[in-house]
């Protein structure tokens, strides 16, 4: 529920003489920066005027998002031919593209969920923007189900309204399944990540030079005052979602796998779609992760509260869930082969053979496969262009593991006279490039407006915000400290 | 009345000596939760999970009566040949368990808010200069006059001898 005791100071208390002190854990927050430096530095950030890279940033994606809107609403108006989607693959890069996105988003899920519920402190520099990222990411990948129904005007349908037809939904349809999953997945995570924020708005309230600023952070500060009484229910509400969205998270990749697995398509109708769909999700979310934190990172020097120990962690995690992946991958192969289905044996010969070769050649196997063994090496992990390579591959490999999931299904399925390719139009590749704008727009405008890093949640992990913090030369220099801010 | 101190561990002292002198309406601030600081107030644990539960409870059912309502009583489907009856029962499960979260998250929010008394537009604290620290690195104990032990002089005098700076008399408005 609350901060643990926090483990260097143990370390420390236990060694404060001598012989263990190479046991010391590395800190969260370098330095030795005071509670007043992570205010300044990340509240600085937002109230500073916008530089000139974020206004051409801005610009670029706000058009090609503009771009994006454009080709959805051409699609809406004109129908759902635009897309190449045809007999037999019906399910292209709409469905590729939602379940890229939203397993992006789930990175974020773990990092504020499953790792608070794990007390894993290193989170709290990274959990804000991810959640964030989580929030934005499901926005976009909302996007597909929704417009490839066709006729999204009735898309209501989906609701179990009474109407005059007396209709209802199927409740047993995994489609109808994944509504309520990724619904729910995204109110949950706005109130996670605004339960979040309510501290953080307080501080930017208090700091705000301006009229309008003061009301409109004030508002949605709620009146919040740091007060005891209050963190108590705060740390309570915190505790409860993250232990709800740790089951979510599980769940939302589930449901988004079932829509597969539950058919009778081969390579889709596996038992072990659930638990591979979920580790993919991480592994992808992770590497996006990184993608945008590094730059953030780089352009507003918070190198000292997201340190390379936090990129380590990141790695190992994509390690960890890239080697799930592998796992998984292989398996379906060895089952396959195992189960004696000439189908399901044709389905990935032709995976690695097939019309889709290279997708499986470059972005399984290079992408997915091998390029996160690199993070077996600390120099790879602490290398930040390596990272940076790796995490570019991972999204892109991400991709095409969701593309060849879904066309490399469909397009050779029981009857080879229903064979056929798959071929984008210009209004599929721009939605996809649009929602990319989206995304990052909406990203640009966070870390314009919103503190990307939770401050309240930072200051936690530093040594001197647990009262039992005693060594009594630190001690010393904080109260120093203390009088000479006073 | 309120005071400010140095550091965390310096209030959670100076928490505990005014649970100790039997002070009942009395709060400290701070920038971040402090652990341990619910047991030196005398505080016991929240019961907002109470809220969550019912809040979970609430989603549960609410999910069975709609999934089955119309599904079994009003509009009758068989899907994959499978009718509406206990053996097909594991395909309401996923909706059951999202409904389940959403109500419990909701619950767990609101509760939050209700319970704080927020949102709140006005606090006499706001009127304290000082105050805009409790946000960034001050760490404050304040005392209200309704308590009914608060005298000015003792309340004071306790303050002070905690190592409380800058004691002040915050007015209501």
């Amino acid at each position: 529920m609350d901060a643990a005791p926090i483990a260097p100071d143990v370390i420390e208390g236990e060694a404060s003489a001598s012989v263990q002190k190479p046991l010391q854990r590395v800190p969260l927050v370098l330095n030795k920066r005071n509670f007043s430096w992570i205010t300044e530095r990340i509240s600085g950030v937002i109230e500073g005027p916008a530089p000139r890279w974020w206004w051409v940033s801005f610009a670029i994606t706000s058009m090609v998002a503009a771009f994006g809107l454009f080709c959805l609403g051409y699609q809406i108006s004109t129908g759902v031919g635009t897309w190449g989607l045809n007999h037999p693959v019906g399910w292209a890069w709409d469905i590729t593209n939602f379940v890229f996105w939203i397993g992006i988003g789930h990175a974020g899920t773990l990092i504020s969920a499953i790792l608070f519920l794990l007390r894993q402190k290193w989170r709290t520099s990274i959990n804000r923007a991810a959640e964030a990222m989580t929030l934005f990411a499901v926005i976009c990948a909302a996007i597909f189900p929704g417009v490839h129904v066709g006729r999204v005007w009735m898309a209501w349908y989906l609701a179990p309204l009474p109407n005059n037809y007396g209709i209802w939904p199927n409740f047993r349809s995994p489609l109808l399944w994944d509504v309520f999953a990724v619904s729910t997945y995204f109110s949950v995570s706005v109130l996670f990540w605004y339960t979040g924020l309510i501290p953080d708005l307080a501080t930017l309230r208090d700091r705000a030079t301006t009229k309008i600023k003061k009301l409109l952070y004030g508002i949605f500060a709620v009146g919040w005052r740091g007060s005891n009484r209050n963190w108590r229910h705060y740390e309570m509400a915190y505790l409860l979602l993250a232990g709800l969205s740790t089951p979510l998270v599980l769940s939302v990749h589930s449901v988004v796998s079932f829509d597969f697995a539950t058919s009778i398509i081969p390579t889709w109708h596996t038992t072990i779609f659930p638990p591979y769909f979920v580790a993919g999700a991480i592994f992808g979310g992770f590497a996006m992760v990184l993608t945008l934190l590094v730059p953030a990172r780089a352009i507003y020097k918070l190198h000292d509260i997201i340190t390379p120990q936090h990129i380590d962690k990141m790695a190992k995690i994509i390690l960890l869930t890239g080697s799930i992946v592998t796992y998984a991958y292989a398996m379906e192969f060895f089952v396959a082969w195992y189960s004696g289905n000439q189908y399901e044996k044709f389905a990935f010969y032709n995976r690695i053979f097939g019309p889709y070769w290279w997708y499986w050649w470059v972005g399984m196997l290079f992408c997915n496969m091998l390029s996160p063994q690199l993070f077996w090496f600390k120099a790879c992990r602490r290398n930040i262009y390596i990272v940076y390579f790796v995490c570019m591959c991972v999204n892109a490999g991400m991709w095409f593991e969701r593309f060849i999931i879904i066309v490399g299904g469909l397009h050779r399925d029981f009857l080879p006279s229903s064979w056929g390719l798959f071929y984008p139009t210009w209004v599929d590749i721009w939605t996809f490039i649009g929602t990319f704008g989206i995304f990052l727009s909406l990203f640009l405008l966070f870390i314009r407006y919103l503190p990307m890093i939770a401050m309240s949640e930072v200051k936690i992990v530093l040594p001197e915000a647990n009262p039992h913090h005693a060594s009594p030369g630190e001690h010393h220099a904080v109260a120093a400290g203390g009088k000479e801010r006073n | 009345m309120g005071a400010e101190f140095a550091t965390p561990s310096a209030l959670y002292e100076a928490a505990k000596r005014v649970r100790d002198a039997g002070f009942k309406k009395w709060d400290v601030h701070s920038p971040f939760p402090i652990h341990g600081m619910d047991d030196a107030m005398g505080l016991g644990k929240s019961w907002l999970s109470a809220a969550v539960l019912a809040g979970g409870i609430t989603g549960l059912l609410t999910a069975a009566i709609l999934e089955f309502g119309p599904s079994s009583l009003i509009y009758p489907l068989i899907v994959h040949g499978k009718p509406t009856n206990w053996a097909t029962v594991p395909a309401f499960f996923p909706i059951m368990f999202e409904l389940t979260i959403l109500f419990s998250a909701f619950s767990a929010f609101f509760a939050m808010l209700i319970m704080n008394g927020l949102p709140r537009w006005y606090h006499p604290v706001f009127n304290w200069q000082r105050f805009s620290r409790a946000t960034n690195d001050g760490f404050f104990l304040i005392i209200e006059a309704r308590d009914p032990r608060f005298t000015e002089l003792e309340a004071r005098e306790l303050l002070e001898q905690s190592g409380g700076q800058h004691i002040t008399i915050i007015h209501e408005d």
